[in-house]
């Protein structure tokens, strides 16, 4: 199931099944996600859809079934943990910025460490980055000074600055002030129109209906239902997905 | 009452045992410094062991823990008295050649690494398992997210903890010189048994009480710091 059918998949996902203890967390997931792809994953909390997340970039071990990144199977036991995740950038719900470092310490340390890139290359990068984002004059405040879209969005630039492949947004609004979810979605969006491959589990339909090329709503760690945003929004068809969506236009965020 | 304040404080004497006091405590804090870098460094390594993950690492492991917890819970007097009496006749050259001083620097870095390990362990602890994790989703190795991440804000927390067994150790140089080593207290001793007068323990006393007070105040003013820095944070 390929978002727009165009290309070979960057990510897909075949059969995969995850366990913590007695509990099935994801049961027999495909997916597919072709380069340049942006697929949304909605459902509710507990449906499965940051333990997806964190398998792909192996945060979390995968039980059974076969993930495949860049052509390169990554569920083997073989593969090199880190060099995957050098191509993988990840965004947490909670932001996890370092708080003993700078804003600019933030982004410049894993190109630095884990690529090798030079002290001064990579701060002229990650200035680069910060004023991509509109927090230039923010880039020697340690985090703890900055308000939570502002640390979100650091969070992102501190993802890019590894220059991944591929993007995993982790419910990256769900911790913020309304008002401050905005300027994290514009950025988000920017990324997308730019032509970042991204996976992003949310619980914001609208702008996940703008944003996607597809949406996938989980439920008890099962796809339910795939699909363009336009028609999984106005015509669902399992009974599932639009008792889902009816509980969301109920409480008003859609 | 007057008895009591010349039996210990008396100015003449004072002064009169000043000079050997004063060399003697020179040895303590000698023996403090060089103890303390073994112990710093020592039970950092020893931390990091009990914390590596994996089956592999279980015999490092439990040797960390088999160590911390016999020389915890072991007096510090056994221990120097193992080291000072008991290794020069074991027979092995270095121990022999050693001196009392280095035998008691031993002695207290066997044990203060002990109780240094558990203070960088429950700091390491307290670092949040999301750091790790955000650093090893960046492609940053295990070796470098504790390097870089974890470490710098555990040692951070510990630093009052640490200060604090460091005045610990500071004090127990004392017990070392009961045993062997002229330090202050020896020193306190040997005037004590000349001129039966115990002005040169109050000199010593006084001498261990300068030296604790910087060392107290300091700690003090790093955790009203991180108090303020954490209310600016929360407002």
């Amino acid at each position: 199931m390929s978002a727009d059918g165009s290309g070979p998949p960057f990510v897909s996902l075949r059969k995969v099944t995850k366990r913590f203890g007695e509990l099935e967390v994801l049961r027999q997931v495909d997916l597919e996600v072709p380069e340049h792809g942006v697929v949304c994953l909605i459902g509710a909390s507990g449906s499965g859809k940051s333990t997806l997340l964190r398998c792909i970039n192996l945060l979390e071990k995968v039980d059974e079934g076969e993930i495949v990144v860049d052509g390169q199977p990554i569920t083997n036991g073989k593969v090199d943990v880190n060099a995957l995740r050098k191509k993988i950038g990840i965004v947490f719900q909670a932001y996890n910025l370092f708080p003993h470092m700078t804003v600019l310490q933030n982004v410049t340390l894993a190109p630095r460490k884990a690529l090798g890139v030079p002290r001064d290359k990579a701060e002229a990068q990650a200035r680069a980055l910060l004023r991509r984002i509109g927090l230039e004059e923010k880039a020697n405040e340690y985090p703890d000074r900055l308000s939570g879209g502002q640390q979100q969005r650091v969070a992102i630039a501190r993802a890019l600055a590894m220059e991944p492949k591929l993007m995993l947004l982790d419910e990256i609004t769900s911790a913020l002030d309304p008002q401050l979810v905005a300027e994290v979605l514009n950025l988000v969006r920017e990324l997308a129109q730019s032509g970042m491959t991204m996976i992003i589990a949310t619980h914001e339909m609208q702008f996940a209906r703008e944003v996607a090329d597809e949406i996938c709503f989980l439920d008890g760690g099962v796809i339910h239902e795939h699909g363009p945003p336009e028609r999984i929004f106005t015509e669902p068809r399992e009974p599932r997905t639009r008792e889902f969506l009816a509980r969301v236009i109920e409480a008003g965020r859609l | 009452m007057h008895q009591f304040f010349h039996a210990f404080t008396n100015p003449f004497y004072f002064r009169q045992s000043l000079p050997d006091v004063w060399s003697g405590f020179l040895v303590n804090v000698h023996m403090m410094v060089v103890a303390e870098a073994f112990v710093l460094v020592l039970a950092l390594l020893i931390a990091i062991v009990r914390g590596l993950p994996g089956p592999a690492a279980r015999p490092l492991r439990v040797l960390a823990i088999v160590y911390t917890d016999f020389f915890r819970g072991t007096p510090l007097t056994i221990v120097a008295l193992m080291c000072l009496l008991g290794l020069p006749g074991t027979g092995f050259a270095f121990f022999k050649n050693a001196s009392s001083e280095s035998l008691g620097i031993l002695a207290l870095a066997l044990v203060y690494t002990a109780y240094v390990t558990e203070v960088y362990r429950a700091g390491i602890e307290s670092v949040h398992g999301s750091q790790r994790m955000a650093a090893r989703s960046l492609g940053l190795s295990y070796w470098q997210a504790l390097r870089y991440v974890v470490l710098p804000q555990a040692i951070r927390r510990v630093i009052p903890p640490l200060l604090n067994d460091f005045i610990g150790l500071q004090k127990d140089t004392a017990i070392i010189g009961a045993i062997g080593v002229t330090e202050a207290a020896a020193q306190g001793t040997n005037f004590a048994n000349n001129f039966f007068n115990y002005t040169g323990f109050f000199v010593g006393a006084v001498f261990f009480v300068y030296l604790t007070i910087p060392l107290a105040r300091f700690t003090d003013h790093i955790i009203r710091e991180r108090e303020l820095r954490e209310r600016a944070a929360a407002v």
